[in-house]
């Protein structure tokens, strides 16, 4: 816990870093680094001054340090997850899976909606790896469901890194129709287990 | 390099005694005119009796042995539909003799049996000593005649190895009643450690071709599957989920040891020998795009070539009895379809339009079939395609979904996976559909694959 929280603080310690050296720099590239919205302008009334007055001297102050700390909250706020060992956070995964139509890794309109909160959830803690677990109900055969299986956790993953998630932050795995969630021998069973699932490896 | 890892404790491979019988002539030969004993003048196969042996020591092993190797002996020979066999209720009357050369022909003449197998068993210091002779009935004389010994647990083992010599050299054929299954089973019902959904293992395990004497292989309690024997029937390689990704171990079954052919975070599955034992063919996604597609590697795991080349899966290669082509399941047109390219990796062809074909297994020769699960319904069915006029014919009808056939090496029989009985089970069949019979009972047991 407590080395979890230095190395939030580190983290936001090297976006102020970056902020301030793309400052320095003028009007550079824009800050790919997320959590860094450059400090609004009320609180930094004297830089702001300084810097029209003297032309190119955009020298860092030190005042917006101090208030930038407190700016991105709200991940913080939600500590059940961040404390949560990974085998409870696994449990009650934030990652939600996501379902396949029979023979078909496609991701769905549903699936898209759930794999957007799950994305959104892990640009949230850019420390997670995740394993994208591809599964088949029986209804395919055991050798071919292997190569299904891994369609449908890189469809899951391709569409994640779509919206922005490094790629090495998502390892697949195919388990074919090894491990069904219901054993079941009905379509509601078989729907359930035509999935992609979610295994958080690191926090 | 490949590192053998020398397997300790829980983790150790059981090892598997090795069977051995040793077989000798008999000192004293009867003389022999013609030693082929044939049917009748229409060219049916010979009528054989297979009585029980004599037991020639009294005690309880002894009698036993001899009780089942008549028995077991009965079942080989019935198994390859060479000879007639004669139900043994219909001889439970004529006496046995008390040696190999005490024989009441007439009797056996009676109820028209062309040959008689008749053998003794006698204990010895260090275990059995079996004799096995088979009569023709008509001239009397000796058609075949061997001496073996060896420990009385092999009991079965003795059959096995008469009846391969009987079929070797009556009939010029290549018997499979030594050869052996390796299949996957959750029958232990042991369950992987590390994970947050409740998951059962599967280990390998081997059994006679018959079935019988069913033994687990692997104890790594993780999920194992699609087990292949080398053809020398020392090793089994398969895939192993053992270390997270799956990845191609190699148990060596008479040495108890482990070797790993493919390591690291991509995935590699469906191993498969070469027919001469020296490469392994396997599908993978080492290449990085998390793509399957087919490789080859020596049998150290060294000189890995890649054989497809195709942003679909291709999946589950087999060997042509060459050694030259590989077949396998790629969903490059949008379903799963069998394919077959040179070992070079030229000279691709797809062979099946099915609405889904997946497990190729090439037979051997003479037959030059493939035999593959095709959807069919619901499940699936066994059918197997003739090469070269592209025939397909069905083997398995609708009873349960029928998956991953695996031919005797002589062609002659398939293994396969049927949910007929209920869970998944073993079955073998011969190759004209006869002669279904279910070989494991307990748990879910699938991918057979038999020994060569």
């Amino acid at each position: 816990m407590a080395t979890r929280r230095t190395d939030r603080l580190a983290a936001w310690g090297g976006a102020l870093l970056v902020a301030l050296a793309v400052g320095a720099c003028g009007k550079a590239n824009p800050p790919i680094t997320r959590p860094t919205p450059p400090p609004p302008p009320s609180s930094t009334p004297g830089s702001g001054n300084g810097a029209a007055n003297s032309g190119a001297r955009p020298a860092a102050p030190p005042e917006p340090l101090a208030e930038a700390v407190i700016v991105p909250p709200e991940p913080v706020t939600s500590d059940d997850i961040s404390s949560a060992s990974l085998d409870d956070l696994n449990r009650t995964s934030p990652l939600k899976p996501v379902f396949f139509a029979l023979d078909s890794s496609d991701i769905s309109p549903e699936a898209q909606a759930i794999l957007d909160q799950s994305a959104a959830t892990l640009k949230r803690y850019p420390a997670w790896s995740v394993t994208i677990e591809g599964h088949c109900d029986e209804r395919g055969s055991a050798e071919y469901n292997l190569a299904l299986g891994e369609r449908r956790a890189l469809a899951a993953r391709a569409y994640l890194v779509s919206l922005g998630l490094a790629a090495d932050r998502l390892r697949t795995v195919s388990y074919g129709k090894e491990f069904p969630f219901d054993p079941g021998h009905e379509e509601g069973a078989f729907s359930k287990n035509r999935r992609a699932h979610f295994v958080i490896t690191a926090k | 390099m490949l590192p053998v890892l020398l397997m300790a404790g829980a983790m150790a491979l059981a090892v598997v005694a090795m069977p051995r019988v040793v077989a000798q002539q008999p000192q004293t030969q009867p003389p022999e005119i013609s030693t082929t004993i044939s049917g009748d003048a229409n060219g049916a196969p010979p009528r054989f009796a297979v009585p029980d042996f004599i037991a020639l020591s009294t005690d309880a092993e002894t009698v036993e042995a001899a009780r089942t190797i008549g028995r077991v002996l009965f079942d080989d020979l019935n198994f390859e539909h060479e000879f007639a066999l004669i139900p043994r209720d219909i001889y439970a009357s004529i006496p046995v003799g008390a040696s190999v050369s005490d024989v009441p022909f007439e009797r056996w003449n009676e109820i028209n049996a062309d040959g008689v197998i008749v053998g003794t068993v006698q204990k010895t210091d260090t275990g059995i000593k079996v004799e096995a002779r088979l009569y023709n009935v008509r001239s009397r004389q000796s058609a075949f005649g061997r001496e073996y010994t060896g420990a009385v647990a092999n009991r079965r083992l003795f059959a096995h190895q008469i009846a391969d010599e009987i079929h070797q050299q009556q009939r010029a054929l290549r018997g499979v009643a030594r050869t052996k299954l390796t299949f996957n089973s959750d029958r232990d019902g042991e369950r992987m450690t590390g994970t947050v959904e409740n998951r059962g293992v599967k280990e390998i395990y081997i059994a006679d071709y018959d079935g019988e004497n069913q033994r687990r292989v692997t104890t790594q309690r993780s999920l194992n599957i699609t087990p292949t024997w080398s053809p020398d029937g020392r090793s089994i390689a398969y895939t192993s989920y053992r270390r997270g990704p799956p990845n191609i171990f190699i148990s060596n079954l008479y040495q108890g040891t482990l070797e790993e052919l493919t390591k690291g975070p991509t995935q590699s599955v469906t191993p498969v020998w070469s027919p001469d034992g020296t490469r392994v063919a396997f599908s993978s996604t080492r290449d990085g795009n998390g793509n399957f597609e087919i490789y080859v590697a020596n049998r150290d795991g060294s000189n890995v070539r890649r054989i497809t080349n195709h942003p679909s899966a291709d999946i589950t290669p087999t060997w042509a009895p060459s050694g030259t082509q590989i077949a396998f399941t790629s969903d490059r047109t949008g379903t799963p379809q069998l394919y077959v390219v040179g070992a070079d990796g030229l000279g691709l062809r797809q062979i099946t339009r099915e609405s889904y074909a997946d497990r190729p297994t090439w037979s051997p020769a003479p037959y030059n079939e493939i035999a593959f699960a095709a959807r069919s319904g619901p499940g699936f069915d066994i059918r197997i395609l003739e090469l070269a006029s592209g025939q397909v014919r069905q083997l398995t009808f609708g009873e349960g979904t029928n998956e991953s056939p695996a031919f005797a090496p002589n062609g002659r029989h398939l293994a396969f996976m049927s949910t007929r009985a209920g869970r998944a089970q073993i079955f073998s069949v011969a190759r004209d559909g006869r002669d279904l019979k279910q070989l494991t009972r307990s748990g879910n047991n699938g991918q057979p694959d038999w020994s060569k």
